[in-house]
Parts: structure tokens; sequence; C-alpha cells
């Protein structure tokens, strides 16, 4: 009943082919965009941008990057810590480089960064396949950090710990400390909208579905001409764009200073990994729905037992380290294809709602 | 499901509410005193000692002394595991808590540290980092919220090649000798290079670094090469496990253990115990003593741990981390009483403790009046200069009474050569961030 | 110019004038390459078994050396561990009780799970007498260490109840993530049962070095890795008689070959997994004991699993005798590389060096060494 698409006629290829072609999908989003843009600024405080928010959007983004990788093209990859500090170090040498340049243009060119990071790093699943590869992928998560310690030029000759200069974005300092919560948050937001919406562009189109004919199988996929080559390093390309983005805002706007080896190590990777698998794989709403779930489980948890229970912290910790373990595990049993479909299911369920068959 | 899935949603939008939510009940005014602790982790056995020791003294002062001023001490733990973005969720949920706001941050890692310098000097909440954290902040111009009293790893550096200097019978004789350093692979252990390299290009010895990545379980080939180098001393910015690999493995290749000197986070029971006799003479920096019997040890033990009210264990009361939390609870309290005195009220806030941590004068007098004599050495702290002297002790493990014993006296580190470091780093992040330094006439 | 001079000249003219220092590295890099194989093995016995890519290998070789310090804490009369242990055993009891109520409701749970359960409540238990009698550590020592092997069976048990048979027939990638889930709670449990203290784990290893004599210099080498090597030898032909020759084996080589066609020949699928987790658990308890003999079990023991996975990918996932060449290996070329190549990168080059041989191989047999060959067909 709310969700009944019955009496919406199609008259042109073009709605047909809309981005979101049902009218409850719509008004959804369009609320959904409403809220977080124009609700959301008003009552946001520090607490929930820098703790909530925040890491919600900045690690949405990577869980897109990644998903197009894993989800859509079938590449495990265990590598994205190494991609985050990328676009992590590459925002910070730009910006120390050309003080001048916009920060959007700075972080896009992170992100471009990280893409020709990652298509070196790509450059073996051509030959490797499966474990093998995501147990290779640790090659570059490893390197990279190890680089970004060792190489003084990467922090311009100081400690390896870089802090992000203030930068202003149409006249409001976004990045640094001196950043209101609600104009880092619109920040992160403007990233992951455009973001979210290019890669579901993306997915849809004939890209999108090269990537998924070389999941599926990437013999077959071969046969009826698509390159192998190309496709897995374009996907390589734009995941790492895209995680390299997420980095470069994990720096520059979410903690302000970072240092490679502690901020972006192998749980970084892991953290995403478990985002799109419990969000569900080959899905950019899972990306968000898995994002959600792992930053804000931990947070929610924590609460819950010291807050309104007055545990100690560390058992607290300890708890929820387990419970986390617990609710993985939990998730994965009950919906291996991970929140996106329980999602699709509701949408058949609600579709018939009041009266199934 | 569609319901019970908005009712969870709704639960959980309302958790995690909670504590920006919770009016504080009407009572008489606290002071939140935020505790930043690792009970978890990989580095967990070290912040244990170091969180039970911090908890411990405040619970002392409001117990024997009802607090501060009558202002009583509210410790509010918040588990970080060591890890820099749970630090920030921990300072955002613990800033505004209680009447007083969160007083002051030791945030007891160098990510965490470095991450709030910035935010903490935007909100007006000090930030002290008792020896570690961001070592030219000990400029109080360009850092005026950030204290890193009584010493920084820089000064601790110069220590260290006075102490090996005097050892090998005048700095003149370190020409041609070698040192190697073994360090953790992260800001932290890279913290001395610059310090040591300005010091060997002066003092002419030679300088060999040996990074050791994280976590450091497996150290064969950094000891190989000492075996190969045969360095005449060899200093250690450990940290974790890392520690008790590299004690075990140097015991192991028969390398003298009293030449051997880690850093004050290299030294406590924890990093000496796993290698058994063999760790017998190996030495470390602190700025405190190891002692576990000063009389406030004895008060901690009758007042809090007979009444079962300890953090801790009762026998690991006067470890040397436990110390070390409590030294840096003491300073805290003292910096909370110099302000009550500056301001004229007991109704604190962060900023005003600011005040209090700046006019720091801890001496030898004041120390046995806290029953804390000859535990630290005494400590000034002046608007420019947030180290305050920062003499290092080098102490040294007895394998045999299990016990850490001291094998030097203070020692003044080459303020002259720390100094110009710290000015030139603090000039540059003042430059890159735009600040005018505070002028402090 | 220089460049060539550090990468391809100097280290070898180091090698062949630095024999002793030579031979020292490497046979160090060999014995390294032996307890990275001891980690790797676990990974190989489950992978064989189940097709699962067990990331809680680490976690388990923490939990093992955890029970088994606890354990012998507990006999010696430690009193935090006492609390610890009481506390784990009446959890374990509740388990228990729980699971026989339910396979009474609903004869959903398998029949030994809550037996195996109450097994590690006896040996709590029996520990509990020898704690009270008070004993040497030469008795004391085989009982923690058979109490440990008696947990991680039950440990086996747990994990295939709860995790593997709902998640039977899924995706490689979903079970991997699910062990990832398991290392979390191991994790959480081990923590929260047994403090984060370092641990100091002496079981009568010897700590001294062996000094060998060349008319060229002397070769330390340390006795805990060569009885780390022994025991590793001693695994691998045990492994190698029960898979080749037991009935057992048999039945595990079959599995490992196609899983329906051995069930539909029999088998019990179930019971076989218990095995190889079982048998994986005493695998990552003797990988806990000889690094936690070093370190001191802590929470990083668990990070070994790391240093396993370039031995497991270039030894092959499938293979025994891979583990332990892809160890050897990597082991040594990591040794050799850190020191001899120093001057060239500075140090600190072993967690990525590993997987850039493993890497090396990789490209010319995707499959690894000895792994099974992949066929792919439309």
């Amino acid at each position: 009943m709310f969700y009944r698409e019955s009496g919406q006629f199609k008259s042109s290829y073009a709605k047909d082919q809309a981005i979101f072609p049902i009218r409850q999908d719509q008004i959804a989003i369009v609320l959904i965009l409403a809220v977080a843009f124009l609700v959301v600024p008003w009552f946001v405080n520090d607490y929930w941008s820098k703790s909530v928010l925040q890491p919600f959007l900045v690690f949405s983004i990577a869980a897109i990057g990644l998903n197009i990788l894993v989800g859509y093209c079938g590449q495990i990859s265990l590598g994205t810590g190494g991609f985050m500090a990328v676009g992590a170090y590459a925002s910070y040498k730009i910006m120390t480089s050309f003080p001048d340049m916009p920060i959007v243009l700075v972080i896009i060119l992170s992100g471009f960064c990280a893409a020709g990071v990652g298509i070196l790093f790509g450059l073996p699943s051509l030959r490797i396949k499966g474990f093998y590869l995501a147990v290779a992928t640790l090659a570059s998560q490893f390197f990279l950090i190890w680089m970004f310690n060792k190489v003084p030029w990467f922090h311009n000759y100081t400690m390896s710990q870089i802090t992000v200069p203030p930068r202003e974005f149409l006249g409001v300092t976004v990045t640094s400390s001196s950043a209101g919560p609600a104009a880092q948050y619109l920040f992160c937001l403007g990233f992951v909208v455009v973001g979210a919406w290019l890669a579901k562009n993306l997915v849809r189109g004939r890209t999108g579905r090269s990537w998924m004919a070389i999941r599926d199988m990437d013999i077959a996929a071969e046969l009826i001409g698509i390159r192998p080559l190309q496709t897995k390093l374009l996907a390589f390309a734009i995941s790492s764009f895209y995680i390299g983005i997420s980095g470069a805002l994990i720096f520059c706007v979410y903690l302000g200073t970072v240092e490679a080896s502690e901020a972006f190590d192998i749980n970084q990777s892991f953290l995403v990994l478990f985002m799109i698998i419990i969000g569900g794989l080959g899905s950019i709403l899972g990306s968000f729905l898995g994002a959600g779930f792992m930053i804000l489980m931990p947070i929610v948890l924590k609460n819950i037992m010291v807050g309104s229970f007055g545990m100690a912290a560390v058992t607290a910790k300890h708890i929820e380290i387990s419970l986390m373990g617990v609710l993985i595990v939990f998730f994965l049993i009950v919906e291996p294809h991970g929140f996106a479909r329980l999602w699709q299911i509701l949408k058949e369920k609600l579709r018939l709602w009041p009266f199934p068959y | 499901m569609n319901l019970k899935k908005l009712a969870l949603g709704a639960l959980a939008a309302a958790v995690v509410a909670t504590p920006m939510a919770l009016s504080t009940p009407a009572s008489a005014y606290e002071y939140t005193i935020p505790g930043l602790v690792y009970r978890t982790g990989p580095y967990a056995p070290n912040g244990i000692p170091f969180a039970n020791g911090y908890a411990d003294y405040f619970k002392l002062l409001n117990e024997r002394d009802g607090g501060i001023g009558g202002v009583k001490l509210n410790v509010v733990e918040c588990e970080t595991g060591y890890n820099t973005k749970v630090g920030v969720e921990c300072y955002e949920n613990l800033k505004n808590e209680g009447d007083s706001g969160a007083m002051v941050f030791s945030p007891l890692s160098t990510g965490i540290t470095y991450a709030l310098i910035p935010k903490a000097t935007e909100d007006e909440i000090p930030i002290f980092s008792m020896g570690y954290g961001r070592t030219s902040a000990a400029d109080g111009t360009v850092f005026p919220w950030v204290f890193n009293f009584p010493t920084t790893y820089w000064s601790q550096a110069t220590a260290f090649v006075k102490y090996v200097g005097a050892q090998e019978g005048g700095m003149e004789n370190l020409k041609g000798k070698k040192i190697a350093l073994v360090y953790h692979n992260s800001a932290y252990g890279k913290e001395p290079i610059k310090t040591l390299e300005v010091l060997a290009a002066d003092l002419g010895f030679e300088l060999m670094l040996l990074p050791v990545d994280h976590p450091g379980q497996e150290q064969k080939a950094t000891w190989l090469q000492v075996r190969r180098a045969k360095p005449d001393w060899i200093f250690m910015w450990g940290w974790g496990v890392m520690n008790q690999v590299a004690i075990k493995e140097a015991a192991s290749i028969k390398y003298p253990m009293d030449h051997f000197i880690g850093v004050w986070w290299s030294g406590s029971e924890n990093d000496v115990l796993p290698a058994g006799d063999g760790a017998n003479g190996y030495l470390a920096g602190t700025f405190h003593s190891p002692s576990n019997s000063l009389p406030v040890h004895d008060q901690i033990r009758d007042m809090l741990y007979a009444n079962g009210n300890g953090a801790g264990e009762v026998d690991r009361v006067g470890e040397v981390l436990y110390n070390r939390g409590m030294l840096n609870a003491m300073f805290i309290a003292e910096g909370i009483k110099n302000a009550q005195a500056i301001h004229g009220t007991t109704e604190l806030r962060g900023k005003h403790l600011r005040d209090g941590l700046e006019a720091m004068d801890i001496t030898e007098a004041r120390l046995a009046e806290l029953g804390m004599g000859g535990f630290t050495p005494e400590v000034k702290v002046t608007c420019a200069d947030h180290e305050g002297g920062g003499p290092v002790r080098i102490q040294q493990w007895n394998a045999a009474d299990q016990k850490w014993e001291w094998a030097s006296d203070w020692i003044t580190p080459m303020s002259d050569v720390v100094r110009e470091l710290v000015m030139a780093d603090s000039a540059a992040y003042a430059a890159e961030n735009n600040i005018t330094p505070v002028d402090c006439n | 110019m220089e460049l060539l001079q550090a990468l391809f000249v100097s280290p070898f003219m180091d090698m062949w004038n630095e024999p002793a220092f030579f031979i020292e590295t490497f046979t160090k890099g060999l014995l390294t390459g032996v307890l990275y194989s001891l980690v790797a093995l676990g990974f190989v016995l489950i992978f064989k078994a189940s097709g699962v890519f067990n990331f809680a290998q680490g976690v388990m070789a923490l939990f093992a050396a955890l029970t088994l310090v606890g354990l012998l804490e507990f006999m010696q009369g430690k009193d935090m561990t006492a609390n610890h242990l009481v506390g784990m055993t009446v959890v374990a009891a509740v388990v228990a009780i729980g699971m026989l109520g339910l396979k009474k409701v609903n004869k959903i749970s398998s029949v030994q799970a809550p037996y195996a359960l109450l097994g590690f409540c006896a040996v709590v238990g029996f520990a509990w007498i020898l704690r009270t009698i008070g004993l040497p550590n030469y008795i004391l020592i085989p009982f923690a260490i058979v109490g440990t092997i008696i947990t991680m069976i039950a440990l086996a048990y747990l994990i295939e109840i709860a995790v593997l048979r709902p998640l039977v027939n899924q995706e490689l990638i979903i079970l991997f993530m699910s062990t990832l889930g398991l290392a979390y709670v191991l994790e959480g449990v081990g923590d929260l049962l047994w403090g984060s203290d370092v641990k100091i784990l002496d079981i009568g290893l010897p700590t001294d070095i062996y000094i060998a004599e060349f008319p060229f210099g002397d070769v330390y080498i340390e006795q805990l890795d060569m009885v780390a090597a022994v025991v590793a030898a001693a695994m691998v032909i045990i492994l190698a008689i029960f898979f080749n020759k037991t009935r057992i084996g048999r039945a595990l080589r079959a599995v490992a070959d196609d899983h329906q066609a051995a069930m539909s020949v029999g088998i019990p699928l179930k019971t076989i997994w218990v095995i190889v987790w079982s048998v994986a658990g005493i695998v990552a308890m003797v990988a806990g004991v000889m690094w936690g003999s070093s370190s001191g079990v802590q929470f990083s023991l668990s990070l070994i699993a790391l240093k396993a996975l370039p031995v497991l990918i270039l030894g092959g996932f499938t293979s025994i005798p891979g583990a332990i060449v892809g160890g050897l290996i990597i082991g040594v070329s990591e040794k050799l590389a850190e020191v001899f190549w120093y001057d060239l990168h500075g140090g600190a080059i072993e967690n990525w060096f590993a997987y850039f041989v493993a890497l090396a191989f990789l490209l010319f047999r995707p499959q690894g060494l000895f792994g099974e060959k992949i066929i792919e067909r439309i």
C-alpha cells in the first residue's frame, strides 16, 4: 500500500531510465536530502558532528568506493587503509604546496592521486584471483603506510604527524578546528551526495555492467568482448578515487591531524570491508547502511552500557568488542546479502501490505 | 517489521543522544576530570597501571581532603584503546560533562594529543600531556593551552647523551662512539631523531637508526643489525610488546644491559619481567621515583585499598606506570589549587585551570607536604616555557629484587639545544596555522 | 650508480665478507620462518577442510596461550586468575546447561557441544583440586596443556554450532568475514576473562642461546627457536601421518576434495569440521606458546596472523608443505633484505617486503607454490 507503483506510467525512455523511477523513492530521497541539508545543520552540535555524522559520511564514501571494487567488480581488496592514506597525504602536500588552491579542488585532486596508485596496485589482479588477491592487496596497505612514514617529503620534513591548515570554502572555514560543526558536516555531505549520485549512475550504466560481467565470470565476460585489463583497472581506479577522497576528508575535515601508521592501519581496511558486507555487496544503499551500522553501533553500545547502566568504561569496551563480533556473525547468518537485501524484502512486503496474497 | 525497525532506530537515536540530553541532577559543584584511558587493545598492559594511579590519586583527594578546596573531583573514564578516532569521540563526549565541563585532558597518546591540540585551544580547555605528545608545545607562546612539563622527549634524548658522556668519562669521549636508536616506527618513536642528529653532529658520535614496525612482536633482524654493528650504546623509544621483545632479544645476544637505555615508556615492570634475569641492569629514563613506599602510597593503601575502593590490585600500587598516573593526577590537582587561589573562586572551569597550570611551581617542600618527598624534581612553569626545566633521571632494573633502582642523579638536559629546536618547530606550526604568538611580557 | 651499487653489489660483498654473520642471518631467517609456518599451518588446515579463510587463527593462538597461562597460574595459586577462571567456568556451565535444555526442547543443538563445555568445567574443577593440593610445576604444566587442548576442542564445537553450521554453503567472503567477527568475540571474551596484563609464560622452555663456533666467527642461535623448529617438524610429521594413514585423515581429505561427494559416501561433515577446528586450535596453542614465551602473553600476540598471510599465499592455501616452505622462504628473504639491504631502505621493511616476495611468486604461480591448480570453466 505504501510502496505500490501501480498507476505510475512511464511515457518516455528518459523517465523509465531515471535514477529513481518510482515516485515513492523520489519523495523519500527529496525528503532525506531536505532534512540532511536544511534541518540537520541547525541542530547539529560538536558531539554529533564529530562523533557521529562526520565519520558516518566519510566512511560512507569509502564504503561506496570499496563496494565498486568488491561488490560490483568482484575483486576483494584489503588495501583500503593504504589508499585512504594516499588521499590524506596527497591533500596535505597539495594544500601546503599551493596554499591558494580551493579546498574542493584539493580534495578531488587527492582522489586522482589515489586513483593512480590504485591502478598500480590493481595490476596483480589481472593474474591473481580470490583470496590470493585479497591477501596480495595487503602489500599495498603495508607498503604505502611504510612509505608515508619513511619518506620525509610527504610530511614536509617535520613530524610524520601531519596537521591540516585552515581553509575556507565559500567564505566559511571548513578545515581545522576553527570550523563550525555545521560547516564541516555540510562540506562532507556535499561530497557524499555527489559521490553517491555519480556512483549510482556509473554502476547502472555500461561501465557498471561490464564490471558485473567480470565479477560473475571473468572468462565469459572476456568472450563477449569485455576487456579485463581496462575494466578491472578502471574499477581499481574509481574505487581508489572514492577511497582517496574519503581519506582526504578524514584528514582535512574529520580528524584534522593524522599519522599514517595509526589512522590508516589495517583495521580501517577491515572496517570498510565490514561495512560493505554487512550493508550489502553490490549496493550503493548498502554502503550507507553498512557505514551507519559500523559507525553507530559501537557508540550506541557504549552509551547504553556506560551512560545508561553505569558500567565501567573498560568492561563496557570488552563487551562492546564481543558484541560487535556477535552482531556481525548474527547478521551474516540472518542475511548474508546484507541490509540492502533486508530493505528490498521490506519493500516487497510494503508493496502488498496490508493484504498479502 | 517496519514499525519494529522504526522503534529500534528511534531507540538508537535516543541512546546516542543520551549523553547530550542528560541534565545533571542538582548537586554540589564538582570538577569533571576526564580520564582518557586505554585498558584494552595492544597497549593495555601499559595503560592499565597508569589509569589506576590516575584514578586512585583523585579518589584519595576526595577521601582524605574532601576534594580540592571543598570541591569533589569526579573522574570520568573514557576508553580510547589508543585509537585517535575514539579519542576524539571521548573528547566531544566529555568536554561539557558536569558543572565544570572537562577541566583538562591528558590524552595519553601522541595521536590523540595532536588531534586535540587545535580543538582544545578553540574550546579553551587545557591539554596536559605529561612528557609525551607534541614536544614543541613547550613553547607557551604558540601553544598557550598545552602543557608538557616536567620534561619532554627531546630533553630526555639530551639527558641520555649526557649520561652516556658521564659514563664514558667526559663528553669529549663520545667522539667516534656509536649509538643505536631502536624506535617504534611512528610519530612517537621518531621524536628524538632530530635532537640526536644535532647532538651527533656536535659531539661527533655516530647515530644508527633502527626502526621497528608496530607491533614489534618479531625483531630478529633489528638485533642482528645490532650484533653486526656492535654499537657502544643503545637507546630505545619503544612501546607495548616491542619493549619486551627488544629487551629479551638484547639479553639473548648478550648485549651489556647497562649500555641499553629505554625511554620512560620502555621502563616499567611489564617491560622487563618477561625477560627474567636477562633484563638485569637494563636502564631507563624517568622523571619520577620508582619507589612504592612513599607516604602517599601508604595513604592510598590504607584509605582506598583497605576499604576495597582501589582501582587495581593492591600489590601493584607503586609500579612505575602507576606512579606516573599518580604524578599526572598530582599536577592537575596542584593546578586546580593554584587556579582557585588565582581566581578566588572554587567554581572553576577548564579555562581557569589553564592559569593554574601555568602558575605551577612545585617545590620539594610542597612535595613533602603531599607525601611525595623526593618523588619528582622541582618544576616551575612559566608563560613562555611550558616544559618547566625538564630534569631526567636514569633508573636501573634489579632482576634479583625485581625492582627499579636509581642509576644516576637528576640530569639537567641541554636546554639550549632543545629550546632552539622547540622554537623552530613551534614557529613553523604558528606560520602554517596563522597563529599569533601570545606576548608573555 | 650508487643506487645500483647499494642494490646489487655491496649487499653481496657484505655477505661474502662476513660469512658468520651471513650464516647467522640465514639461520635466524629459517627459524623465524618456522614460527610463521606454525601460524600458517592453522590457516591451511581449516581452509583445506572447510574452505574457510579463518582470520581468527591469530586470536585463537592468543586465546589458547591465555588459557594455558590462566590455568597454570590458577593451579599455582594466583588469586586474580582464580576470579577470572571461576567466572569463565560459570559462563561455560550456564551455556552448556542452556544448550542441553535447548536440545531437550527442540532437538536443534548438537549432542556433543554441551559435553565439550562440561569437559572444560571438569578441567577447571580438577585444576581446583590441584590448586588446593599444591604441586610442583612439572606436574602442573602437562595438565595445563591438556586442559588447554580440551578448551580448544570445546571452542571448536561452539564455533561449529554458532558460526559454521548456519553459514554452510555461503560464499567464501561471507565465511571469511564471519571469522573476523569471531576474532572480535574471542578478543573481547579473552580480555574480559583474563585481563589485559602481560602474562609471563614459563613452561620450562629454554631461554638461553646456543653459540656455534666457526673458524670465521661465532653464530648465535636461540634455543627456544630450535625447540620451535623441532616441534614444528614433529607436528608436520604427525599431521602427515594423521592425514594419510588414519581413517579420520582419509575422511578429511575426502571432505577437502569435495564436500558433497564426501557426504554422499557417509562422511559426517559436522564431525569433520569439529575435528579440523580442534586440530587448528591445538596448532594455534603451539604457535601461541612459542611466540608467547619470548614476549609474554598479551594482546599483540593476535597480530602474528598478519605475518602468516604472505606465507599462506606463497605456499598455497591448501598445502601443508606449502606452509612450511613458504614460511622458510619468507623468513629468510625478509631477514636478508632487512639486514643486508639496510643502507638502501633504512629499515622496518619486513612487513611489506614479505608480501612483495609472495607477489613475485604469485605472478608465476597464481595459486601459490604448492596450491591446487585453479581450473576455470565456463
